[in-house]
């Protein structure tokens, strides 16, 4: 990806590699938290359509103090 | 010592050397480990030798890993754990009471069967006595790090592999300065006394940690 | 102040939605001026020749590694001391994004010692050390993961991060005594003083998108675990209502 570009040298494949690694690590957390979002967005969305609402100052987890 | 820790300690040995105890487990598990390591790195006694503190070691830590999950789980089970913590005692106190009595069910045996073990391993006096001796310092630290793993898991089911997780990374240092003191008694130009002092040292910590962190644990989970 | 106001949840959502996409724009710009500077600025080294472009991701994300663990220190604090709301969902969500930076590290930190040190893995004790690390932080992914309560699960996860943060040091300290023991210094020093301000300067500015990156990301997923937490007491709510019908949606 940045070989026609620069000349890195005998090792560009590794420093190609470990750079097409750190974007795929990096791509993987942020589709990650992306999914995660709307699968809660959903499934609140859909708690809150089936009529199940939340007390007004309940938030979520804490609902133990 | 108070009459209270000594009664805690006379019980928890009773019911490790009961029917169901399962105080010598470790030391069979541990001798399974031990004999079967030659078969996987081969019968050559030199290398045997070699890397003999190492393998007595790597051994009793797992013996003892296995042992731990019956630190608090019983007590847990039957409702005792609970009459424990709300006696009023300091939690921290209890848990060091059950952890040295856990040690002298578990981690004795081990050390007391360690210089047979390292007969098969090919291992000289001089080595014999360093891993002993190493062990005997060093598993005390197993036991007190291990008690953490086993408070943070006590209300988990089948938390047994869980806390071995949980508590392999912590036992690397102990595991670090016992190998190295129990191999430089055999090499000679390393000292022996500066990683066995160090090796103390931990125990030492570990004593304070452990039951801090494994108290802390324990109060916890019985919200 | 600005902590104890966004203690309430419903406020750090708003507060994200409000700055996220300013934090995301940061994040790119940064990312470009590293980037840049990384390829188009700074020299190669005259021992490693242009591997030293791998030091730009490498030491930023070695670098995140520790941030998050110290993130999840000052959150396990938080939890058990002065019993914040949002720091079990801080500490939470900073895992999963630790672990996966520790990985980063030992994954281009490898890949740099092919080419320099002819093997892909020395048992050098930096590289031992963070091997650690990431086997402690899938250890407290796994709690976090096997306790079903989330505020006995934070509680639990609590404790151990604090050991870990004790422990560390403790681990790097005899990891380098071992390492001196076993192996003699032959591994190239990458670090130190005498670096070169036409590297600093590009590690430092990839060093600061990566910090940027990772607080994008730990505010996202921390939104994401309040909303799971709501949704879990709905669910819970609505099964309390209903049995049957939650039975019958847990089945899904």
């Amino acid at each position: 990806m940045f070989d026609p570009l620069f000349d890195l040298g005998p090792h560009a494949s590794f420093i190609t590699i470990s750079y097409i690694l750190v974007v795929a690590v990096i791509a993987g957390l942020i589709l990650w938290v992306r999914i995660d979002y709307a699968r809660q967005r959903k499934d609140l969305a859909e708690l809150e359509a089936r009529g199940i609402t939340r007390r007004s100052q309940d938030v979520g987890g804490q609902d133990q103090g | 010592m108070t009459g209270w820790a000594q009664a805690l300690i006379l019980r928890e040995l009773r019911l490790a050397v009961r029917v169901g105890g399962g105080a010598l487990i470790g030391v069979l598990f541990f001798l399974a480990v031990v004999t079967v390591i030659p078969f996987g790195v081969g019968p050559d006694l030199n290398l045997l030798a070699l890397i003999g503190p190492a393998i007595l070691w790597i051994g009793a830590l797992l013996a003892t890993l296995l042992g731990l999950d019956r630190l608090f789980q019983a007590d847990r089970d039957d409702g005792s754990l609970d009459l424990m913590l709300m006696s009023g005692r300091s939690v921290e106190l209890i848990v060091l009471v059950k952890c040295l009595a856990h040690w002298v069910g578990t981690g004795l045996p081990l050390v007391v069967a360690a210089p047979v073990l390292a007969i098969f391993l090919n291992l000289d006096a001089l080595a014999i006595g360093a891993v002993t001796l190493t062990l005997l310092a060093g598993t005390p630290a197993l036991t007190l790090i291990g008690a953490i793993g086993a408070a943070l898991t006590v209300s988990l089911r089948r938390g047994g592999l869980l806390l071995a997780v949980l508590v392999v990374p912590l036992t690397i240092p102990v595991l670090i300065f016992g190998v190295s003191a129990a191999s430089a008694a055999i090499t000679q130009p390393m000292p022996f006394l500066t990683p066995f002092l160090i090796l103390c040292a931990l125990t030492l910590l570990s004593s304070v940690i452990g039951p801090l962190a494994a108290a802390a644990a324990l109060r916890h989970s019985g919200d | 102040m600005a902590l104890i106001d966004l203690a309430n949840p419903s406020r750090f959502m708003a507060f994200v939605a409000r700055v996220l996409p300013f934090a995301v724009a940061l994040t790119v710009v940064a990312f470009a001026a590293g980037l840049y500077l990384a390829f188009f600025v700074a020299p190669d080294d005259y021992q490693q020749g242009a591997t030293v472009k791998i030091m730009f991701v490498h030491v930023p994300a070695a670098w995140l590694a520790m941030f998050c663990y110290a993130t999840m220190t000052m959150a396990s604090l938080g939890t058990l001391v002065w019993r914040h709301p949002l720091s079990d969902v801080a500490a939470k969500a900073a895992a999963p994004i630790g672990a996966a930076f520790t990985f980063i590290s030992l994954l281009t930190g490898s890949l740099w010692g092919k080419p320099m040190w002819g093997t892909y893995w020395v048992w050098d004790a930096r590289l031992t050390s963070v091997l650690v690390l990431l086997i402690m932080y899938f250890g407290l992914i796994a709690l976090w993961r096997t306790i079903e309560d989330p505020i006995r699960a934070g509680k639990a996860v609590a404790i151990l991060t604090l050991v870990g943060a004790v422990n560390l040091p403790i681990i790097k300290f005899s990891v380098d005594w071992w390492n001196t023991l076993h192996q003699p210094a032959s591994v190239i020093r990458l670090d130190g003083p005498t670096i070169h301000p036409t590297i600093l300067w590009p590690l430092l500015v990839m060093a600061l998108a990566f910090t940027l990156l990772f607080l994008v990301l730990h505010m996202m997923a921390m939104r994401n675990e309040i909303l799971r937490r709501r949704v879990r007491t709905l669910q819970m709510r609505a099964a309390a209502r209903q049995p049957a019908t939650a039975t019958a949606q847990a089945a899904e």
